[in-house]
């Protein structure tokens, strides 16, 4: 038996027919919606590269079933920003060159959207702590706080003028 | 008569393999290196866009091609620049001097009158209206390299040696679909393969039936001898059933790995192969104090973010496979010897994944697409490997037990030196003759490659760092190469490098404090080597090193060095850390000798990379076994995290006028041993065994 689902992703509606409802959000971005932006790295909610907001809150999109979604607000990293018009969090990670092989990137510039979206002059530890629900196994992980930092500091100034 | 050409450029000596003006404006170059986060292409991009004297924007890179690009091996044991970018470069040289020769025979001049700017030719300055791209016609880059091309020298370098931003950073940090998981063919049907829990076992039923019902969605089964995968459209589905197969297919011969098995000490037992490398150790100490001590290391996983993944094609009898491996013409010979196609009827593609830090999973996710093609001729196959399945069956790097001996002079210093080993191999590369894993599942398996570890020659495999660098007048290795392994055992990070410069620089550390010397004067008093000095004393400057800082206070600091392999790139460390029940490192300190620096951000990177994964490694990582792999997961297999990084602080010294050096592996080995010997500073009592748990910081402390 098929079902419609409806929700809204990066400011678009969006529409997709499921005969399973459980069904994860990760597969309908990535299969259904070709939003290749959000990875799979675990299925198991542990690693957070597949990390989306839901309503605004940070979220693991990996084993989160699609009827739990419907009807709600999703961003993934294809919403916040684009080479022509980069998020402060995106430019910030260009300029600290936060990365090497950028697989959990997508997954920690949402959660980083998430943290400063509730604090905006977040600590070096408070940055950490926001981002432990990321894993990175490369090391980049203090060019990621250097950036968010640099971010935050970016959209205070932003704010202000 | 001309100097040898670099290895990679005698290999593959025709020019248009590796630079092309085919496409008008632009630069094609080819590498057999391949981008693994590590940003390799944009420094090769820096090395042709300086020699050939083009702007950065001009290039593109075509890498870790079997149609394309030049064969150049692995990615790996930290060669790429050494070896592939001065190939790469003096390739581009040769073609910058063939073209100016053309130019000079069109424009009728001398050849010292031209020159290049930005791919443009320029008489005395002045534009003469002849370009590479209108000259490409008339130059022969099917010729072979002669290596007669003149390098820039070094004081005229531009783009290397700069800042130079990662090409491919901005698709990563938008999310553009660019790793091999992105990859959509038309008509590509997802697949999961069903694993053999080991060689040998055999499939006893399969309820087909359970499988579809707990797909909940269209699924296939393919199966070909005891290869087993579930294939289908919905990708969901395809996960379901494969999950629900643990369950509903049941195996004979099915051998676990044990917890006994899992520590470092059960190698001691096992048969091994042996040999002494250097001369036999002395029966007669001479009177000389003798000093005797055991490290290990458990079994590492890789643990790659994301979980490898294949793509094959196998239409008209061509096989085409996708793959983000870390040498695609040793895959295509693997795949030709193990699934038996013709090598000249297989093409390989790299496309980037995730960073693998050594044989990860990927060749194997590569075999299982190529073999679940085969069996669907026309069907584009996408094989994605589970986070469970990464973990248990990617190979593992080795345990390992290092013992080392000292005879001590009468100040207290090495005057002979024996490092002993017992270790798995640290190669079962499908290049060194390692098994393809599906294809052990196959009607027909491949036998098991002879035992065989990576040659001295190329750095060693246990081997490797076991000699000291420093001043010992007598030095030797005995390698006991372990035969039988509970779990395949291959290439990690510097492979044997961890281990031994852990063993070698705590051994030092214990050596110094018995002196009763600062552990960096030590070092130095047995150190002549200019370039290990600079590192060593520059490490120790950044940091404020002080000697007599009192030990036993849960704050300790740490010093270690190395020179990776004894012949490539120089580091030292410092760790500065607090321990009560648990280790937190605080700060890190590093200075490194690279030769000519050709990106620094883009080293500092790789040495902040290396820094914090070897971190992670002696804090918290061990394979665990336990009637099977029992890390199978981000819990059972915890890595550092953000909020325990520590603040890391990278000088380079760049050695213009040497020979460029990788740095992915240089601080695996300072970076454990400098833990260590901080561990040691902070509790007043050392802990020799990998990794650092809670229990052994705990048992240290009982008997401190």
């Amino acid at each position: 038996m098929s079902k419609q689902y409806e929700f809204t992703v990066n400011g678009k509606p969006a529409n997709v027919t499921l005969s399973n409802d459980e069904t994860p959000l990760l597969d309908v971005l990535r299969n259904a919606l070709g939003l290749m932006g959000t990875r799979f790295g675990c299925g198991l909610e542990q690693c957070g590269c597949c990390m989306v907001l839901i309503d605004g809150t940070p979220e693991k999109s990996c084993a989160r079933p699609i009827w739990n979604v419907a009807g709600k607000t999703i961003t993934t990293i294809e919403g916040l920003g684009s080479a022509e018009r980069p998020h402060p969090l995106q430019q910030a990670f260009l300029d600290e060159q936060a990365g090497q092989c950028g697989y959990c990137l997508s997954g920690i510039i949402v959660s980083a959207k998430a943290l400063l979206d509730r604090n905006p002059s977040p600590t070096r530890a408070e940055i950490a702590e926001a981002l432990d629900g990321n894993i990175c196994r490369c090391g980049s992980h203090n060019r990621i706080l250097r950036a968010v930092a640099k971010a935050a500091a970016a959209m205070r100034a932003g704010a202000a003028s | 008569m001309n100097a040898p050409l670099p290895g990679p450029l005698a290999d593959n000596p025709i020019l248009a393999r590796w630079v092309s003006f085919a496409e008008p404006g632009k630069v094609t170059i080819g590498t057999g290196r391949v981008e693994l986060g590590q940003g390799v292409l944009t420094a090769m991009a820096q090395i042709a866009a300086d020699e050939l004297d083009v702007a950065l924007t001009r290039i593109t890179i075509r890498s870790g091609d079997t149609v394309l690009a030049p064969n150049e091996g692995y990615t790996a044991g930290s060669q790429s620049i050494q070896y592939g970018g001065v190939a790469l470069r003096q390739a581009c040289a040769d073609v910058r001097a063939r073209v100016l020769a053309q130019a000079a025979s069109v424009i009728r001049c001398d050849e010292s009158e031209l020159s290049v700017r930005d791919g443009s030719i320029h008489r005395n300055g002045a534009p003469t209206g002849q370009d590479y791209w209108t000259l490409a016609s008339s130059v022969d880059l099917t010729a072979k390299a002669t290596g007669t091309g003149a390098r820039k020298p070094v004081s005229e370098l531009t783009t290397i040696g700069a800042n130079t931003p990662r090409l491919d950073l901005p698709g990563k940090i938008f999310g553009t679909p660019m790793f091999i998981h992105d990859m959509r063919l038309d008509g590509m049907v997802h697949a999961r393969v069903v694993r053999q829990p080991n060689r040998g076992a055999t499939i006893d039923a399969v309820d087909e039936a359970a499988i579809r019902h707990a797909a909940k969605g269209e699924i296939d089964l393919v199966r070909h001898g005891d290869f087993l995968a579930v294939i289908g459209d919905d990708e969901t589905a395809v996960d379901l059933g494969a999950a629900a197969a643990a369950n509903h297919v049941t195996w004979q011969h099915v051998e676990r790995p044990t917890p006994l098995q899992q520590e470092a000490t059960w190698l001691l037992q096992q048969p091994a192969i042996d040999r002494l490398i250097g001369e036999p150790e002395p029966a007669d100490p001479q009177g000389r104090e003798r000093f005797e001590v055991t490290y290990s290391r458990g079994y590492l996983a890789h643990a790659s973010i994301s979980p490898s993944c294949g793509l094959a094609l196998y239409k008209n009898g061509h096989l085409t496979v996708w793959t983000h491996c870390q040498g695609v013409f040793p895959l295509r010979a693997a795949l030709a010897r193990e699934i038996g196609i013709d090598a000249a009827n297989i093409s390989v593609h790299h496309v980037q994944g995730s960073g693998c830090y050594g044989h990860n999973g990927a060749d194997d996710a590569a075999a299982d697409a190529a073999i679940i093609a085969v069996q669907k001729p026309g069907v584009p196959i996408r094989v994605r490997w589970r986070r469970e399945e990464e973990f248990v069956y990617e190979p593992k790097t080795p345990a390992m037990m290092v013992k080392v001996r000292a005879l001590l002079d009468a100040a207290g210093k090495p005057a002979d030196w024996t490092a002993e080993i017992w270790s798995p191999t640290h190669n079962l590369r499908p290049g060194a003759g390692g098994n393809l894993l599906g294809a052990l599942a196959l009607p027909d398996p491949p036998a098991a490659p002879p035992p065989g570890d990576v040659p001295e020659a190329n750095g060693g495999g246990a081997t490797r760092n076991a000699e000291p660098l420093y001043d010992i007048p007598a030095k030797r290795i005995i390698h006991h190469l372990v035969t039988e392994t509970p779990v395949r055992t291959s290439a990690l990070r510097g492979l044997g490098a961890m281990p031994n410069v852990f063993a070698l620089e705590c051994c030092i550390d214990e050596l110094a404090e018995r002196a009763g010397v600062d552990p960096v004067q030590y070092r130095l008093s047995i150190t002549a080597d200019a370039r290990a000095r600079a590192v060593i004393e520059k490490t120790a400057a950044m940091a404020n090193w002080q000697a007599d800082a009192p030990s036993g206070t849960g704050t300790g600091r740490g010093f270690a060095f190395a020179r990776y392999k004894n012949r490539a790139a120089y580091a030292a460390v410092v760790i500065e850390l607090d321990v009560d029940e648990e280790i937190r490192l605080r700060h890190v300190w590093c200075a490194c000798d690279a030769g000519l620096v050709i990106n620094p951000d883009g080293v500092i990177n790789q040495i902040e990379g290396g820094i914090i994964q070897s971190a992670s490694w002696v804090l918290k990582e061990q394979v665990r076994f336990d009637a099977g792999v029992a890390s199978f997961d981000w819990e059972t297999y915890p890595v550092l995290k953000f909020s325990e990084v520590p603040e890391i602080d990278i000088e380079l010294i760049n050695s213009k006028d040497e020979v460029p050096l990788g740095v992915g592996e240089v601080t695996a080995g300072p970076t454990a041993a400098a833990i260590g010997n901080a561990v040691s500073h902070a509790l007043g009592a050392r802990i020799r065994d990998l990794p650092l748990t809670r229990e052994r910081i705990m048992d240290a402390l009982l008997k401190a």
